[in-house]
């Protein structure tokens, strides 16, 4: 058998794989992270909250109300999404003439909280969520044996990925709310309704963590924690990639999924940690991030 | 007159010796401060948390504290499972909140942190929560019992019980911190000395989310066991992600070396049943600790059962208190040293000793999940498949390396 260092090449594709796989939820995340600093210059500290609750509502609608996981994945983010636009409406507009560091404040206050009450309801352990029946199983491959569920993530991802750049890039919406970044008084001129169209783009960016929540459910335990456990890692793979650069979201995301997939080959205790060290390069090298611009 | 006063108790002092002199004379402020110390908020929260003050509540009425006219206060804080934070608590704890016994402290590293500070301090420290051997193994302090369990006692119970039934070949995944290494070191020690073998490893940092990239190697090991040297919401994700890649359905198998109660109702029964581990308390045991799980679980936030942690805490809390009142102080070197003078005797863990280096002894209990179709109710989870006497569960006493006892 070929061996690279010493791995077996066979084990080593297996392990690139699930890099990508972990680097889906890293790009569905900072995406909407991404999108939600570009416009409204807000660093959504409650996005971690707001994935595991995209997991909770998904537990809920299943236990309580017999809804199961594919309409799970539009009714969620969908839910959770309007509780992103009422918090953009009552709270959030309140701070966007003053610094960064409020708004910060207040959504990094807005999940402790978030995160208490589930815990208090629901413990510390989480509550399990069953893989979809349609995708149980899995495929041998060869190199590795990869449960169908799993592959279906990385599809999932990468299409709503594809899609949120196509949109925000490609279209007549897209180039509104790219202009109203740039200089919103001039697009309200024009007849734009900026307000509006910022409250949505919060409640979308807060849908996108909802998404990736309900994806997540099957795989982790849903537990008050598991976005607190991510988010940290998430904002780092926004600030490589860039401050509000939706492709250096992407690209990043992915690509920081692969590295800290071979760390876990080659040094698994570093594998925490890596990430970290290259967004410290990063920072020394391109302030702005690797796609970003300097303002 | 304040001369005559002191005069007059220098010599009733001389007479009856300096511990006569009445039981409240000797307790620091009057009051006996009782510090829970745990995981509030994180992975380790149901297992220990909120519960384990409950359970050390339980102790001190059931000893009667307030008809025996001794005030007993219990304060709890959240040690984030981080050694710099939990050390900062205790010091401030011991310093300033005037706090004289610290209890369970789960996770290893923080809890070598406290024991080192009790220490310092000449307080005490009866640790329920954490695992690491260590404790009464060379960082074994004469102001340190451990109650519960160890990483000792899990290697012995569950390691050799696998090896014995043809688990011969292991691949270990190990929480990256104290506990992790010590339960791998102790495991891997009972596998050698049944014959087994050990053909790798992985340390995970704690705690993680996705051990999906560690199963892979422990897959492509060939081992027959899998060893989860981690615990709470740890294992939980390995168990489950375990069974998403087919490991158990590809012929290995999981061997939880740390599981606790609340562990097994979250993973669900499904996902959960054969597997096979160590525990000191199972509620459903005999009637005193079924008695007593009702009772915690009335209390205890979303009535959860009490897990081995629990039970632990009570035990020690309530023989803490039998010594203050035994050696009528509360100074904690003096009080650790009453309490393994006494033998201990509680409803959960029965008739007992503490020894010289601080091992609480008591009997261990194999058990095994049960499948879904064998369980009666929400938290019918265990089947006991053997009892392991306390004198073989816990490390001997000549093997520990405890300076105090050479």
């Amino acid at each position: 058998m070929t061996e690279i260092f010493g791995i077996p090449t066979q084990a080593l594709f297996g392990q690139l794989l699930l890099g990508l796989i972990n680097g889906s939820f890293y790009a569905l995340l900072s995406l909407g992270l991404a999108v939600i600093f570009g416009l409204l210059n807000i660093i959504n500290f409650a996005h971690g909250a707001q994935y595991m609750m995209g997991a909770f509502v998904a537990y809920l609608m299943l236990n309580k109300l017999g809804i199961g996981y594919w309409w799970a994945l539009v009714i969620v983010p969908l839910v959770v999404g309007a509780s992103g636009v009422l918090i953009e409406r009552l709270m959030l507009s309140k701070l966007y003439k003053l610094d960064h560091l409020y708004g910060l404040l207040l959504t990094f206050g807005l999940a402790l909280i978030i995160q208490g009450l589930f815990r208090n309801e629901y413990g510390s352990s989480g509550q399990p969520y069953q893989i979809p029946e349609q995708l149980l199983g899995g495929q041998n491959l060869g190199f590795m044996f990869l449960p169908n569920y799993r592959g279906w993530i990385i599809v999932a991802s990468l299409a709503v990925c594809l899609a949120t750049w196509f949109v925000i890039e490609r279209t007549r919406l897209g180039a509104y709310l790219r202009a109203a970044t740039e200089n919103p008084q001039l697009v309200q001129a024009f007849g734009v309704n900026v307000p509006r169209m910022i409250t949505l783009t919060y409640g979308f960016g807060v849908a996108l963590a909802a998404f990736a929540g309900v994806m997540a459910a099957p795989v982790y335990q849903v537990s008050p924690q598991m976005g607190a456990d991510l988010i940290i890692v998430v904002f780092a793979v926004v600030v490589i990639g860039g401050m509000g650069s939706i492709l250096g979201a992407v690209v990043t995301g992915f690509s920081l999924g692969l590295i800290e997939g071979l760390t876990k080959v080659f040094y698994p205790e570093a594998s925490s940690t890596v990430i970290f060290i290259i967004m410290a390069i990063v920072l020394l090298i391109r302030p702005a991030g690797l796609f970003g611009t300097q303002k | 007159m304040t001369l005559k006063r002191n005069l007059l108790s220098t010599v009733l002092a001389a007479a009856f010796g300096l511990g006569a002199t009445g039981a409240q004379a000797q307790i620091s402020d009057g009051v006996i401060k009782i510090g829970v110390l745990n995981d509030m908020s994180g992975l380790y929260a149901d297992l220990t948390g909120p519960g384990s003050v409950v359970a050390a509540k339980m102790a001190v009425e059931d000893f009667g504290a307030a008809a025996k006219g001794m005030k007993v206060e219990i304060v709890s804080a959240d040690h984030q499972n981080k050694p710099d934070v939990g050390s900062t608590i205790a010091r401030t704890w011991y310093d300033v909140d005037k706090v004289d016994v610290i209890v369970d402290v789960p996770t290893s590293s923080v809890a070598l942190a406290v024991n080192q500070i009790t220490r310092e301090k000449g307080k005490a420290f009866l640790n329920s929560g954490a695992a690491t051997s260590d404790l009464t193994g060379k960082a074994c302090s004469p102001n340190t019992i451990h109650w519960t369990y160890d990483t000792w006692m899990l290697a012995n119970g569950t390691g050799s019980a696998i090896v014995k039934t043809g688990g011969d070949s292991w691949f270990f995944l190990t929480a990256d911190y104290a506990f992790g290494h010590a339960l791998e070191r102790d495991t891997e020690a009972v596998v050698l000395k049944n014959g087994g073998k050990v053909l790798g490893k992985v340390r995970h940092p704690f705690p993680g989310s996705d051990f999906s990239s560690f199963l892979l190697q422990a897959q492509a090991s060939k081992a027959k066991v899998i060893g989860l040297a981690n615990a709470g919401g740890d294992t939980i994700n390995s168990i489950k992600q375990a069974s998403e890649f087919g490991i158990v359905k590809g012929g290995q198998n999981l061997a939880g070396l740390l599981v606790f109660l609340t562990d097994i109702k979250a993973l669900g029964l499904n996902t959960a049943q054969g597997l096979i581990f160590t525990t000191t308390y199972y509620w459903d045991r005999d009637d005193a600790s079924r008695a007593f799980a009702k009772r915690f679980s009335a209390q205890a936030p979303r009535n959860n059962y009490p897990t081995m942690i629990h039970a632990g805490v009570y035990s020690s809390v309530l023989h803490y208190l039998k010594a203050i009142e035994a050696a009528k102080t509360d100074d904690g070197t003096k009080v650790i040293a009453q309490m393994k003078a006494m033998p201990t005797d509680d409803p959960l863990f029965g008739k007992s000793t503490v020894r010289a280096d601080g091992r609480k002894l008591h009997p261990a209990y194999l058990v095994e999940v049960k499948k879904p179709a064998e369980s009666t109710g929400p938290w019918d989870l265990y089947k006991i498949r053997a009892t392991i006497p306390a004198d073989q569960a816990f490390r001997p006493l000549n093997q520990g390396e405890c300076p105090l006892v050479k």
